[in-house]
């Protein structure tokens, strides 16, 4: 009888990460994204693609400013070579307290703030959004299809419908995916806005996964790591219940006049 | 320890016997590992080992956690990501410590609620409870604690919420808030502190688990059965029990091991599914967030808080009777603590002779309806508090006091509980027959 207690601490489980009510949420579609499920991996080509979008469109106003260039080498993400990151980093300037002036960045610098200061860091923005509640409180939905945080992200840049209007002497853009409906942020992609090499598919809903694949990887680091390490520890875990159930079995076999 | 009588250690190499006369700490160690124990525990007996690895899991990752984080309002949230991004599997720590705090509190749930089945809290085992109960509030202060470090926005609003519940106090509530809180707000005193006493107070719950392992030794553990162990000689009481090791040892092991098949799925698969989102943003004292949530394991509270609103007659009345001194805040402040405080009172509000709900119909018909009401405050705790959800969270909780101050008193009094075993011995022999009556 108490497995129905258990039943229902599981169904219970699903009542944290619900803490929205659907109410004025937008519309999320679910992606299937190459990192999700218990083997997930981070497609590396399409993280680098990420990270081109991210440094030529969204780094125009948007920080990054829990990364490092460093971190672009490192296992599990984009992977780029030494010389690489050295070169990726050339490219911008940090400021130096030392110096107290800018120099050109190296691998151990940051990405930096953000420019606008309406613009929210982007570092957590995968972790800091839910795409997909309910349904009624339960959490089933982020049970099975994830918390949606990148879908949440692709919504949005593919969820302008072409409607504006005027308030309190900003401009704010209709989007589906928004909540409320309106968002104060231009439409930043546009088809073909970024050019890929070796080319690669560009539309908007291309390029929306692509930077949604690198804002996962940017929030995220260590989740391949992460699911290797699940993975491994289901799979010793299980053996070592196994043997346990045995024993017991064994243990109890006189007592319980099975032997 | 323990009242049930049994073999004990008998020091035989010189240096034993030396060190048994000065501190008999080999001995103490013997009698706890081979307790008596009940041979017809069942798989809800196994919660109480979880939650001992649990505590020990918590302690260890919490204080290598402890090691790489600031508790700065600066730079708390970014020692947090520092953790998670480059400190040698920090990531792991931190998420086995976030996801150990919902293990923690739904094996405490489960071992609790199996307690209120089976009786286990009827005398002579109401100190055990207390203790129990005491390690319940020990631990939700902690958890509440923890929550607060990594100083994201649900950590600072959840911060203010709370201690803002000790501010609804008449008279000393304001200062008592200040006190608390280091100033008038949530802020770096709140901060610091705060990780102070979450890393002090895991250290109480230790020696309050001691002081309940000591409380039920001494009494023998229940059983499903509710009928006690045989004391009146070695050789009946071995008729009722196995000793603990290895018999229950090997057996909590084992269902520890398949508790935690889930737990590393969760921690290596889902990390995040019990946590907010808002969490991963920065506390920002400017930015309320649209909806101010706890963590799941205190919903039911958190609802019934919510439930005694202005509108309901009981606060009105009780305003009225103290000429206003009571409000709504207050009294939704008093019925939180005291869902607990009744829960606590359970030895003395059950009045039934028969201990175990195995035995009890009726009883288990109100139980299960407890249960589930238990389910229904915790969706209630994290739904809205207006429209319809209001007048069920009221609903709920009337039922949560109604079960505790009404039904369990007069059950007793009123119920016909069915046939119990003479013994231990008799139910496990129902189960696993002997061998010459096949």
């Amino acid at each position: 009888m108490f497995k129905k207690t258990l039943l229902s601490a599981v169904v219970a489980l699903g009542l944290g990460g619900n803490a929205f009510a659907a109410g004025d949420a937008g519309h999320i579609e679910d992606i299937a994204f190459s990192f999700e499920g218990i083997f997930g991996k981070f497609d590396q080509q399409q993280v680098q693609r990420g990270l081109q979008i991210y440094t030529e469109v969204c780094s125009a106003c948007h920080g990054l400013n829990l990364v490092a260039y460093r971190n672009l080498g490192d296992h599990g993400g984009p992977s780029y070579e030494a010389d690489q990151v050295k070169a990726y980093a050339a490219q911008f300037e940090a400021f130096d307290p030392e110096l107290d002036d800018y120099r050109p960045a190296i691998p151990s610098d940051y990405f930096g703030n953000s420019n606008d200061e309406n613009a929210p860091d982007l570092s957590l923005m995968a972790k800091a959004r839910a795409g997909f509640h309910g349904p009624y409180g339960s959490g089933m939905n982020q049970l099975f299809r994830g918390m949606g945080g990148p879908e949440y992200i692709a919504a949005i840049l593919n969820g302008y419908t072409g409607e504006e209007m005027e308030q309190a002497g900003t401009i704010l853009y209709a989007n589906t995916a928004f909540p409320g409906g309106w968002i104060s942020m231009a439409p930043p992609l546009f088809d073909e806005l970024v050019e890929f090499e070796p080319a690669h598919d560009n539309n908007v809903e291309d390029l929306a996964e692509d930077v949604a694949t690198f804002l996962m990887w940017a929030a995220e680091p260590k989740l391949m790591d992460r699911k290797k390490a699940g993975f491994v520890a289901v799979l010793f875990l299980t053996f070592m219940a196994v043997m346990l159930y045995l024993t017991n079995k064994k243990l109890w076999a006189k007592a319980k006049r099975k032997d | 320890m323990s009242g049930i009588p049994h073999d004990h250690y008998e020091p035989k190499s010189k240096p034993e016997k030396w060190l048994h006369k000065r501190l008999p700490i080999v001995g103490l160690a013997y009698d706890t590992l081979m307790i008596p124990t009940p041979k017809n525990l069942n798989w809800m007996w196994i919660w109480g080992i979880v939650l001992a690895f649990t505590l020990v899991l918590q302690i260890v990752t919490g204080i290598i956690l402890a090691m790489h984080y600031t508790p700065n309002i600066t730079l708390a949230f970014q020692s947090v990501e520092h953790i998670m991004r480059d400190v040698n599997y920090g990531w792991l720590l931190r998420y086995v410590h976030m996801n150990g705090a919902s293990l923690f509190f739904i094996a405490v749930y489960l071992h609790i609620f199996r307690g209120l089945y089976y009786g286990s809290y009827k005398a002579p085992r109401e100190v055990t409870w207390i203790i129990g109960m005491l390690i319940y509030l020990a631990m939700m202060a902690t958890g509440f604690l923890g929550y607060v470090l990594p100083w994201g926005q649900m950590s600072f609003w959840g911060a203010t919420v709370i201690t803002g519940l000790f501010g609804a106090i008449p008279g000393v509530g304001e200062s008592l808030q200040a006190w608390l809180l280091g100033g008038p707000a949530v802020d770096n005193a709140t901060l610091n502190r705060f990780f102070s006493l979450h890393y002090l107070l895991p250290f109480v719950i230790v020696a309050l688990v001691a002081l309940h392992i000591w409380a039920f030794h001494t009494t023998g553990n229940s059983n499903p059965t509710g009928v006690e162990v045989r004391r009146g000689s070695k050789e009946d009481a071995e008729k009722d029990t196995l000793p603990f090791w290895p018999y229950f040892v090997i057996k909590d092991l084992y269902a520890l091991v398949v508790v935690l098949i889930v737990f590393a799925a969760v921690v290596g698969f889902m990390p995040n599914y019990l946590g907010h989102p808002d969490n991963y943003i920065m506390a920002d004292p400017l930015v309320t967030p649209p909806h101010i949530v706890p963590e799941w394991y205190y919903l039911p509270f958190y609802a019934i808080l919510r439930a005694f609103t202005a509108e309901v007659w009981v606060v009105q009345f009780a305003s009225f009777i103290t000429g206003g001194i009571v409000d709504a805040k207050f009294f939704g402040v008093v019925a939180m603590f005291g869902s607990i405080f009744v829960m606590a009172l359970v030895p003395w509000l059950d009045t039934s002779k028969v201990r175990s709900g195995r035995f009890r119909p009726a009883f288990r018909f109100f139980f299960w309806l407890f249960a589930f009401d238990f389910m229904f405050l915790m969706w209630l705790g994290a739904m809205p508090a207006d429209g319809p959800y209001a007048s069920l969270a009221l609903l709920g909780s009337a039922y949560w006091f109604g079960y505790f101050l009404v039904i369990l008193p007069l059950l007793g009094l009123f119920e016909r509980p069915t046939a119990v075993p003479e013994t231990i011995e008799a139910d496990f022999d129902s189960h696993y027959p002997p061998k010459s009556a096949e």
